[in-house]
């Protein structure tokens, strides 16, 4: 079993508790907020920055065991950074034309 | 695996466990359809999560196009639903 060297430990440590923290704290914010808009704000948060970290220390880790950089986890992040705002766009554009505060119809 | 990196890597599992129960309470009484098919989305992703973290802990590459693929399959998903919500139907003749 090879040894990973202290500055990637370190790094990767780090980047693995941010991410569980932003996570977490995105979560709760979809639980504890009390209307529609508010939570979708908080996940979008959370989300994005959690498997930013993740993704990075899966890099790190990787490359450091295999001897060459290893980039294919980026994909995840590029494809998550691709699509996640198409979907905000249509749950928001959903939740807009559901809510029953909404003064004047369309058509 | 290293000591700190292992440990690191369980306190992050059990963060993510701990969001996907958030989002599955959520699920469970959101009051409109639009907040289940946000807390839907959000569980997809907090699984993914976990298998990137898992990968990383079993040093096997093969979780990664796990992860990909729940990605994938999470935002079609996801696309659909809010369609549905949005028009009445998902395709458009």
């Amino acid at each position: 079993m090879s040894e990973l060297p202290l500055w990637v430990t370190i790094p990767a440590s780090l980047l693995l508790i941010l991410a569980g923290i932003m996570t977490l704290i995105g979560s709760a914010g979809l639980l504890r907020l009390n209307r529609f808009y508010p939570r979708m704000h908080a996940v979008t948060l959370g989300n994005t920055m959690g498997v930013g970290c993740i993704v990075l220390a899966t890099i790190l880790v990787a490359s450091t065991l295999s001897g060459w950089l290893v980039l294919r986890p980026l994909l995840i992040l590029a494809l998550l950074i691709l699509v996640s705002p198409i979907t905000a766009i249509l749950l928001m554009r959903a939740g807009v034309r559901r809510d029953p505060r909404r003064p004047v119809p369309e058509e | 695996m290293n000591t700190v990196l292992l440990w690191a890597g369980t306190f992050a599992l059990f963060c993510f466990a701990l969001a996907l129960a958030c989002a599955a309470t959520r699920l469970l009484l959101g009051p409109t359809p639009q907040d289940r098919v946000l807390a839907l989305d959000t569980m997809y992703i907090n699984g993914m999560l976990i298998i990137l973290v898992l990968g990383m802990h079993f040093r096997n590459d093969l979780y990664f196009d796990i992860a990909l693929l729940m990605a994938m399959f999470g935002f079609v998903s996801s696309a659909a639903m809010a369609k549905f919500l949005l028009r009445g139907e998902v395709i458009q003749p």
